[in-house]
């Protein structure tokens, strides 16, 4: 091992933001197997569609309002989110804290709304197979809503904590904010399956 | 950066300080906690490669139990009963609990030290995965020793596994089975995944990183986009089964083809996820014994990534029989035959390397050669069943079990048992018997081809597959015997195998840290190597770091902590030094968090509203895991 050129890293970084923290790459390989998942499930929807002759199969319609409702508020919500990563960087750590707790109240209302418009599917997971499919599909996107709702919890409680002002800690709530940027973007797609389609 | 700046770094510590450093900080604990604690990638690899090893054993004895009922016509030493399971269970183990896993077990053991870093990334996911995975197993055991075995294939088509045909709970064990076996398989897929995007050592390069690596890397991939689909699919059984859901029932809209739809569109990729990576096995062990670099390092590459991508376009060539349209049997056909490209090229290049090198022959070579004879042979039966019109006359025939045990051992198992001969110096510090070995193969590569080839021509004289006897009047019976028996030689050269490994552990001799004069960085490190990989993490400027000039890494890092677990994260493109982070101590939380998760899996066996109650001791076991204890690891 002797005779060899030595590289000096004393200089670098403990912690890093973005593309740098292997945090956030397992955050994009979480992403890409669930988009997966949510594709598989939607293709089903258009599979069983394209099997029966009639769609909704014994059913009106769902009802529009709750996930409407969800539909806005998810997008509004997309801007605190992007301050707090913002924040998150600038290790703002007051900032975060308040955002943090406004995304934790957003998801406990979401929670709400989400119970709601199960009732407004207007069709059984045991009644049909188009109301077992919609029953998987928003229940597949419930789970991942709940998740990041609780991760959100623990992060916001654990943030006004003394490990709060760790550099590594604000990473992981610029990587929540990525997450919950994905159970937005992937709920459109499925907002527009579950409502739209059967209207088309 | 304040509390890190006033830590212990290894720049000024001379080797055996380094070493005592180093081994506090990364050794795993003592003790029965210590024990459950441990996610040191080396210790959990191990563990998963054994685990994997006992499945194999349980699914061979399957295998040995329906040779025996088919040694004889109208033998009745197992009932259709039984053999269904017996069956089911053989396919069920062999894929989901033994090829699969061992495979990303290798990986789990190996891509840190090929990589040249000190930790997986995410140590406790891995952990977490392994007894996720172990769980998973032993519960569809048990239940098979309690008459609730997998009875209806390991593919479990609709609707015989749904709840019409398949009432009681076996069915739904197999379910759930699956829902263990790939969560535990894609959390092992990020993590390697990621290992190999920012853990690599400074200097290497895309160009430079090992072909195992890559092909480990590319079936991180293929398992992300195959495995959620078969999830979906048996959580979709499942819900048919127990809350009387319709999505396979057609008098209520649902069709049985979704099933099959979505089981091959993971079920065809799932063989390259066994096949890559014993093709990156092969491309590691012949330059060892060539001596010589792999010929065609980039059209490997490529070659990879074609078979990864064109694994999602064949998955209906298993449905040709269902009565599709012809344009689309016309089109898998196509692709079908189209992924023997790079399969092929990946051939040539192996081929080519053997012939510019000076080939050394030993037991691993062997065993490599064995797969390019055995996998050619099953590749071109491949090709043969991949076209329409030959399809359907040996459609659920014999042909079809012999071309895709070709495929499948020849493919794969016959390169893994290279890789254990080839790496087992590194995980134990011994060599195994060459004598044993060279035993193993013959015994290995004859047995197979007589216990396999034979049903070729049992597949063309008619005989049907998942059937548990045959007529006398079939004429059958020899051929079947003689098949039974040669079943049973192969078996013996697992046991050979096996006796080999265990032998070797004692009376091995000592290997040394670079018996083979190998190239790649997990040589660079002691046999076995210490818990934390690398005393200085190497720096390279060659894809053979070994083998450049300098007999060792051209250079090394310094400035690393050497009081606490740190590791360097390195850009994904040039693996330029970017990041010293602290890398999970151990932890009892993924364990806890697996029996969680374990038992709420179980529960939904028997009752939805086990998903509610679980979830509370999931998210206390998880929140444990994550929140910071005051570690300098956690901070």
């Amino acid at each position: 091992m002797e005779g060899r050129f030595k590289i000096d890293l004393e200089h670098l970084d403990t912690a890093g933001f973005g593309s740098r923290s292997p945090i956030t790459w397992g955050t994009y390989t979480f992403i890409l197997l669930e988009t997966t998942g949510f594709a598989m499930a939607v293709g089903s929807y258009f599979y069983l569609q394209s099997r029966n002759s009639e769609w909704p199969l014994g059913a009106v319609a769902p009802g529009l309002w709750p996930g409407s409702i969800i539909t806005l508020i998810m997008l509004a919500s997309v801007v605190p989110n992007h301050f707090i990563k913002g924040f998150a960087r600038d290790k703002r750590v007051t900032a975060v804290r308040l955002g943090l707790l406004l995304m934790s109240a957003t998801g406990v209302v979401l929670l709400g709304l989400r119970a709601l418009e199960f009732f407004e599917l207007n069709v059984r997971w045991d009644s049909n197979a188009y109301g077992s499919i919609v029953w998987l599909i928003l229940g597949l996107h419930t789970a991942h809503l709940l998740t990041d709702v609780a991760d959100t919890l623990v992060l916001t409680a654990l943030m006004f904590t003394r490990h709060g002002k760790k550099k590594r800690r604000l990473a992981d709530v610029e990587d929540n904010g990525v997450y919950w940027d994905f159970v937005v973007w992937s709920w459109l797609p499925i907002y527009a399956v579950i409502y739209w389609v059967p209207r088309w | 950066m304040s509390a890190a700046e006033e830590g212990l770094r290894d720049t000024d510590l001379d080797d055996g300080r380094l070493h005592e450093f180093l081994t506090r900080s990364w050794e795993s604990r003592k003790g029965l906690i210590g024990w459950f604690s441990a996610v040191d990638h080396k210790v959990i690899g191990r563990r998963y490669i054994v685990t994997a090893l006992f499945f194999l054993v349980l699914g061979g004895l399957a295998a040995v139990a329906m040779r025996l009922q088919l040694s004889r016509a109208e033998n009745t030493l197992l009932g259709p009963d039984l053999y269904n399971q017996v069956f089911s269970m053989h396919g069920t183990t062999m894929l989901f609990l033994f090829a699969v896993p061992v495979m990303e077990a290798v990986a789990v053991y190996l891509v840190p030290l090929m990589v040249g870093t000190r930790s997986i990334a995410f140590p406790r996911l891995n952990a977490f995965s392994y007894y996720v995975f172990l769980l998973g197993g032993l519960m569809m055991w048990i239940a098979f020793a309690l008459n609730t075995g997998a009875e209806a294939g390991w593919f479990s088509y609709v609707p015989l596994a749904g709840p019409e045909f398949s009432p009681g709970k076996r069915t739904d064990f197999w379910a759930q089975m699956i829902t263990f076996t790939e969560v535990a398989a894609l959390a092992v897929a990020v993590t390697v995944a990621v290992t190999v995007l920012k853990h690599r050592a400074p200097g290497m390069t895309l160009s430079r990183i090992p072909l195992f690596v890559w092909s480990e890397l590319i079936t991180s991939f293929v398992v992300m986009f195959a495995m959620p689909a078969v999830m979906i699919a048996s959580t979709m059984l499942i819900l048919d089964r127990l809350v009387a859901t319709h999505f396979f029932n057609p008098a209520e809209g649902g069709d049985a083809l979704l099933w099959q739809h979505l089981f091959w569109f993971f079920g065809h990729p799932e063989v390259y996820i066994i096949f890559l990576p014993a093709t990156g096995m092969v491309s590691a062990i012949l330059p060892a014994f060539s001596r010589r670099p792999v010929f065609g390092y980039p059209a490997i590459v490529l070659a990879l990534m074609g078979n990864g991508f064109l694994a999602f376009g064949l998955w209906v060539h298993h449905m040709f029989a269902t009565g599709l349209p012809q344009l689309g049997s016309s089109f898998f056909t196509a692709s079908s035959m189209m992924i023997a490209i790079p399969s092929g090229i990946q051939i040539f290049c192996w081929i080519a390397t053997l012939w510019l090198g000076r080939p050394v022959y030993k037991t691993p070579l062997l065993f490599i050669l064995g797969f390019i004879v055995i996998f050619v042979i099953g590749g071109l039966t491949g090709v043969m069943a991949a076209a329409v019109p030959i399809d359907a006359q040996i459609h659920d025939t014999y042909f079809i079990v012999a071309h895709f045990h070709y495929v499948l051992i020849g493919g794969s198992v016959f390169p893994l048992i290279a890789a254990f001969y080839y790496w087992y110096p590194k995980v134990t510090g011994r060599m195994m018997s060459e004598r044993l070995g060279r035993w193993n193969f013959a015994l290995a590569f004859i047995a197979f081809n007589a216990a396999f080839f034979p049903m070729h021509i049992l597949g063309l004289q008619g005989m049907p597959r998942r059937v548990y006897t045959y007529p006398l009047e079939a004429g059958w019976e020899g051929m079947n015997l003689f098949v039974s028996l040669s079943s049973v030689a192969f078996g013996l050269s697992f046991a050979l195998l096996g006796w080999n490994m265990i032998r070797s552990y004692r009376y091995g001799e000592i290997a040394g840290p670079n018996p083979w004069n190998a190239g790649t960085l997990e040589w660079a490190t002691s046999s076995p190597p210490p818990p934390y990989n690398f005393a200085r993490i190497p720096v390279i400027d060659h894809r053979e770091p070994l083998w450049s000039g300098h007999g060792a890494p051209a250079g090394e890092v310094t400035g690393l902590r050497a009081d606490m677990r740190e590791i360097l994260i390195t850009t994904p493109g040039e693996a330029a030094p970017d990041l010293r982070e602290p890398s999970a101590a151990d932890s009892i939380w993924p364990f806890l968090a697996s029996l969680a998760v374990g038992a709420t899996f179980l529960g939904s066996i028997f009752t939805p509203w086990a998903v509610v109650w679980g979830a509370a001791p999931v998210a206390i076991t998880l929140i444990g895991w994550f929140w910071p204890k005051g570690a300098p690891e956690d901070e």
